[in-house]
């Protein structure tokens, strides 16, 4: 009898529906709204995406609502230096050529995209070491590094509020159409595909973690467990690994076509990067 | 002076008189602890901020002893009173000897 009494108790705790405002809306520094909930484009089976942002708990939802309380600006701040700093043999930063960071309002959501010269889906980052490399004839930097995730962050702190816009058809559509199977395709030994979790099962809880839908408009995100920017790439290895398989490396074509598809499935929200997370 | 180090403050610039206000400050550090070790194994050296002040038109307002175990840019908010107009005067002290210095004007009304 006891033991009855002891399971329906921890049944009521499991299912009271938490810690998260799931109704908040995001206004950042008391201004900038950031559309957090959108209809669901055609191709995701659901009736609405919804921003990670409206699965975190109250105290993390408010961290992202002030830009002195997020700690993903710092690395914005930084890389607002290193956007004016010259570097390589060409003696350019990126300013010589684009200018003020704000002039690249509207670059982040329609990133990854397809590049006609190149002949390929290139993300945010490939475009940036591309820079790096012919332009400023300087290294490149590794596609997960902390450099790269801050530069990644200023870009979108300058798009933020814009809805993402990736294209899913014309000359990305082999790319994408892999994109979808890598997200359908289960994997490791516990056999979980993305949608298994994200699509299946968002809202509930895996262990003590809230689930979201996995969608990337945050992205990079501050996370609170780990204190730093976490790339789109680094979180789709962390993910794979937790599905106990060996995972795609950064910057690989699977994971740049996992991205182009999971971004298309946030079409319509707004941009919030740098986002926080816990 | 340890490297990428920038105090940030964020006071409100006007209030009336004896109300209390809302102080934020930040300051990017990287605080390690001194209980890590690199690759090698070898220790690395404690190097945080060991001490973080504020000052009011010369009276202190708050005066905070930093330890080991607080995280990488240690963010602070706290209230106080503003009797009259002046200068929060903000400073922040690293163990290598570096101090760190920001200052803000309020105005009472």
């Amino acid at each position: 009898m006891k033991t009855y009494a002891f399971a329906a108790l921890i049944g009521a705790v499991a299912m009271t529906p938490a810690w998260a405002d799931e109704e908040a809306d995001l206004v950042v520094n008391g201004d900038l709204e950031i559309t957090v909930r959108a209809p669901a484009p055609d191709h995701v089976p659901m009736s609405e995406v919804l921003s990670g942002w409206v699965f975190r708990s109250d105290e993390t939802q408010a961290l992202q609502m002030d830009d002195f309380d997020n700690p993903g600006m710092i690395f914005v701040d930084d890389a607002i230096e290193t956007w004016s700093t010259v570097e390589g043999n060409a003696g350019e930063s990126c300013q010589s050529c684009h200018g003020d960071p704000e002039k690249m309002a509207g670059v982040r959501p329609v990133y990854p995209k397809w590049n006609e010269e190149a002949g390929e889906v290139r993300t945010l980052a490939m475009q940036v070491n591309d820079c790096r490399e012919t332009r400023m004839e300087a290294e490149p930097w590794g596609y997960t590094s902390g450099d790269m995730a801050n530069m990644e962050a200023l870009l979108a702190s300058v798009s933020r509020g814009l809805p993402i816009n990736v294209a899913t058809d014309g000359p990305v559509a082999d790319a994408w159409a892999l994109g979808e199977e890598l997200y359908y395709t289960r994997t490791g030994q516990l056999e979980l595909s993305c949608a298994n979790c994200h699509e299946d099962n968002y809202g509930n809880n895996i262990r003590a973690d809230h689930l979201s839908q996995g969608q990337i408009n945050g992205f990079p995100t501050y996370r609170l467990k780990n204190a730093k920017l976490n790339t789109v790439h680094a979180r789709f290895k962390g993910c794979v690994r937790d599905t106990r398989a060996e995972t795609f490396s950064a910057g690989s074509p699977e994971f740049v076509a996992l991205e182009l598809y999971v971004a298309s499935r946030g079409n319509g929200l707004g941009v919030e990067g740098p986002s926080v997370r816990n | 002076m340890a490297e990428n180090v920038t105090p940030r403050v964020r006071v409100p610039s006007e209030a009336s008189a004896g109300e209390a206000i809302t102080i934020k400050t930040l300051i990017s550090h990287l605080m390690e602890s001194g209980q890590r070790k690199d690759s090698d194994g070898n220790v690395i050296p404690r190097a945080i901020i060991n001490r973080f002040v504020v000052d009011f038109n010369g009276e202190n307002v708050i005066d905070v002893a930093l330890a080991p175990a607080i995280s990488t840019n240690p963010f602070f908010e706290f209230q106080a009173f503003v009797p009259e107009s002046g200068t929060f005067n903000f400073t922040w002290y690293d163990d290598d000897g570096s101090v760190y210095e920001e200052s803000k004007e309020i105005t009472v009304a």
